[in-house]
């Protein structure tokens, strides 16, 4: 935390811009592109303007391979998620396409925020790459890709036969896994319901606006009760319009529950990576343990393993003594092969276990205070629309009380 | 004590100043009338009381009559079921023989009762009875809600009544209130029979139509009209507003049990999470309340006043009836040689029914504005109440967790700006 970039370098997402180009098919594509601003963090002096910002524009195909590339490269690290690449769990209809300004804004701050999460990272914050997305427009690409970390890529079915197949997972990660469950479920759940309940709220909102029509033109056929009338109907039609702010602003909330809706993911791929490890460290000893068997086996001349050798010597007659002699040389060596190989995969697992459990602790207490934090905005945008709401409501009985 | 409300036939005891009491109710109502001498005939009378105001804004302090519908019952027969309801009278009245009287009444003897009124002042706007039975969402007619809805409307209406000056002097209203049996008084009076007369007589002058309207029927005739679609407009939209926050609720119900899972399976997250899922559960109940208050309150207001509407243009209808009657015989009388005299006097009987008919009708309107303007404004208040009573529950839910979240000790807080 005292080395993370951030310390150094102040990092904006300022603007989106909407072009068109031509893709790899050749076909015309409008695509968003936002700007990444740079500058180094140091005090401003009185009565001085701060230096320009270094700036350039990048994509979201772009972030999305930033991420892949940390997420390659370190696997131990709970890497830090993208905000959505298509609208999900929308509750108007309007905002679900993804040029739509609303979304493009909400996708500005979240990359923003992703920026900002790696750039503040122990770990993370020092990588080259990453440096490299935030100053070098051209040539970054081939940059990434000269790393040659696509090559690291665990094959899927790799890791999911680790998964099944792995005996002695940490318990820990074992844990975390249904952690990690439990809490995509739960949030999506919140977030499916958090757009059914806003839909309805607008209804609510919308059809008092009748009321301020309604009032407006029966007013016009009243003496006494007129003026109260029409007056109370402004009232209602300002309680009908308030609701589309109020809405905005709890799409920060949802934002904000999807972004641990994902970190949910990034912890399932640490738990991962882990079984891999511990399966590679698990097969290593198998590997190991059956050699020595084989060697025991030679050297004593008892078979129980089974070997192809040992049966086409029992088959076409034994083999010579220089024959043996050989075998076993080779298996010496295959043996003390497979033990540096155990040692290092266990070394591996045993450093993964480590720095990702470290990592895993920083994780769990920066989600306590940013889901806290979220809780106590949500708190706050409920009293403010309850405050709006005794206002309107007051002023309407007001113009009532008059008519 | 005298009663401030003073029918016709007893004109005579209206001299009877002896009380000081008595002397500053009539001191009100005579300083409305520019001191004029004591009124005695029923259209002055009429004019009178509909100009007064301030009576209707007296409430408790001169009311002299107390009419309850309660306990409602189910009454079996061989032929039918019916509910029976208790209506109990407190009064010092001097025209009631007694101060107290209970009684059972259906639904049936009220729909007498109205017609009786009616019949006996054609053009006063007698209140509305609740609808005979609701067809939408085919309520049934033993339903506790909709027994509940009528009997207070049923509440409303003899109260209604009593606060009429004119209609709470009715013989019938009187019977009404105080024969253990009604069923011997329910046979008097114009049969059916004379009644269909009486519309076939209606629908025959309305195909003649009317010679002229006079401008104040032809305003009051647009007003209605235009207060009838509002009115109902503001029902329609209420109605809309109940059933959005009804599925607002149903979808509210939904955060609580899942914020509550997910404190399962947190540890430092666990208190606020919780939180989170009693504040909700709490706003959901005030959101029950505000939906019973538009259905209990507001709804019933309105759909009142629905009714009115249709009241005020079969009344209007009825006095054009009774124009268009005179105006049929005075034509026949200027076409007729014979029967000169015979019919003269029946044309003059029919003048002065008009004059009447059209006097109690511009009298009783003022009245009836001014209750309408009274009963929807209470109404109205009370919403916007309820509403704001709602949010400031809801304000205060949200702020004690809000209390309660920044008063924990938490790592990080100096940084954090949680505005």
């Amino acid at each position: 935390q005292l080395d993370s970039l951030l310390k150094k370098m102040e990092i904006n997402v300022a603007e989106a811009e909407k072009r068109t180009g031509k893709n790899t098919m050749n076909m015309q594509e409008t695509y968003t592109v936002y700007l990444i601003e740079t500058r180094p963090a140091e005090a401003v002096p009185e009565g001085g303007t701060p230096a320009t910002p270094d700036c350039l524009w990048r994509r979201y195909s772009e972030f999305e391979l930033l991420r892949t590339y940390l997420l390659v490269t370190y696997p131990y690290i709970v890497v830090p998620p993208l905000p959505e690449k298509r609208a999900e769990f929308v509750w108007h209809k309007l905002s679900a396409d993804n040029l739509d300004p609303d979304f493009v804004e909400r996708r500005r701050v979240g990359l923003e925020n992703f920026l900002l999460r790696v750039a503040s990272h122990p770990v993370l914050s020092n990588d080259k790459i990453f440096f490299l997305f935030l100053t070098e427009e051209k040539g970054w690409r081939e940059a990434v890709l000269e790393t040659g970390f696509q090559d690291k890529v665990d094959s899927r079915l790799k890791s999911l036969s680790a998964m099944f197949r792995v005996k002695n997972p940490d318990k820990r990660f074992t844990d975390l896994k249904h952690y990690s469950d439990e809490l995509s479920t739960v949030i999506a759940q919140l977030l499916r319901v958090r757009a059914r309940v806003a839909d309805r709220l607008y209804g609510v909102y919308k059809v008092h606006g009748n009321y301020g029509r309604i009032f407006s033109e029966w007013s016009a056929i009243e003496r006494e009760m007129g003026d109260g009338l029409q007056s109370a109907g402004h009232h209602m039609d300002t309680y009908a319009a308030s609701i589309d702010d109020i809405l905005e602003e709890e799409e920060h909330y949802a934002d904000q529950l999807k972004e641990y809706l994902f970190y949910a993911d990034a912890l399932r791929s640490v738990c991962k990576k882990h079984d891999l490890t511990q399966y590679e460290s698990e097969m290593a000893a198998q590997d190991l343990a059956s050699k020595k068997q084989q060697k025991e086996e030679l050297a004593t001349g008892t078979v129980r393993v089974f070997s192809l050798k040992g049966m086409t010597s029992k088959l076409f007659g034994q083999e010579s003594q220089e024959q043996r002699e050989s075998r076993l040389a080779a298996l010496e060596q295959s043996i003390q092969e497979g033990e540096e190989l155990l040692k290092d995969k266990n070394t591996e697992c045993q450093e993964f276990v480590r720095t990702a459990w470290e990592d895993i602790e920083r994780f769990k207490e920066q989600k306590d205070r940013d889901v806290r934090e979220a809780l106590i905005s949500y708190a706050i945008m409920q009293i403010s629309m309850c405050k709006k709401g005794i206002q309107v409501w007051s002023n309407a009985k007001e113009c009532f009380n008059k008519m | 004590m005298s009663s401030p409300t003073v029918p016709a036939d007893f004109s005579g005891h209206m001299l009877d100043l002896d009380e000081d009491e008595d002397l500053e109710v009539f001191t009100k109502k005579t300083s409305m009338t520019d001191g004029s001498p004591m009124p005695n005939s029923p259209s002055s009378m009429v004019n009178q009381y509909g100009l007064d105001e301030e009576e209707e804004e007296q409430g408790t302090s001169t009311k002299d009559i107390f009419i309850t519908v309660d306990n409602p019952e189910s009454q079996v027969t061989a032929i039918e079921t019916f509910i029976m309801y208790r209506v109990v009278t407190k009064t010092t009245r001097s025209e009631f023989d007694s101060s107290e009287y209970e009684v059972r009444r259906r639904y049936q003897d009220f729909v007498w009762l109205r017609g009786r009124l009616e019949e006996s002042q054609p053009t006063l706007i007698v209140h509305p009875l609740p609808e005979k039975f609701v067809m939408k969402g085919m309520v049934e007619r033993f339903n506790e809600d909709f027994i509940e809805t009528r009997r207070k409307a049923l509440h409303r209406f003899l109260n209604k009544i009593s606060e009429h000056p004119i209609l709470s002097s009715s013989e019938h209203f009187k019977v009404f209130l105080t024969a253990q049996e009604l069923t011997p008084h329910r046979k008097q009076g114009p049969s059916f029979l004379s009644r269909m007369g009486e519309t076939v007589r209606a629908v025959a002058n309305s195909v003649r139509g009317l010679r002229s309207r006079p401008e104040e029927f032809v305003i009051m005739q647009e007003y209605v009209e235009d207060f009838s679609n509002k009115i109902s407009s503001m029902d329609k939209v209420t109605q809309r507003i109940i059933k959005e926050q009804k599925e607002y609720l149903d979808e509210l119900g939904q955060y609580s049990p899942t914020y509550t899972q997910w404190a399962g399976a947190e540890e430092e997250l666990a208190e606020p999470l919780k939180g989170m899922a009693g504040c909700v559960e709490l706003c959901n109940k005030e959101t029950e309340e505000l939906i019973s208050h538009l259905a209990d309150v507001l709804v019933p207001a309105l759909h009142e006043y629905v009714l009115c509407a249709e009241t005020l243009k079969t009344v209007m209808k009825r006095r054009d009836n009774i124009q268009a009657d005179f105006e049929s015989k005075s034509e026949a009388l200027a076409a007729k040689k014979v029967d000169q005299e015979a019919l003269k006097e029946e044309v003059d009987a029919l003048a002065d029914r008009v004059e009447l008919a059209n006097n109690a009708l511009k009298g009783d309107w003022s009245r009836w504005q001014n209750s309408m303007r009274t009963d929807l404004k209470s109404a109205f208040v009370a919403t916007a109440e309820k509403n704001v009573e709602y949010y400031e529950k809801c304000l205060a839910v949200w702020e004690r967790f809000l209390l309660s979240q920044r008063t924990e000790p938490s790592e990080e807080q100096a940084g954090e700006d949680a505005s």
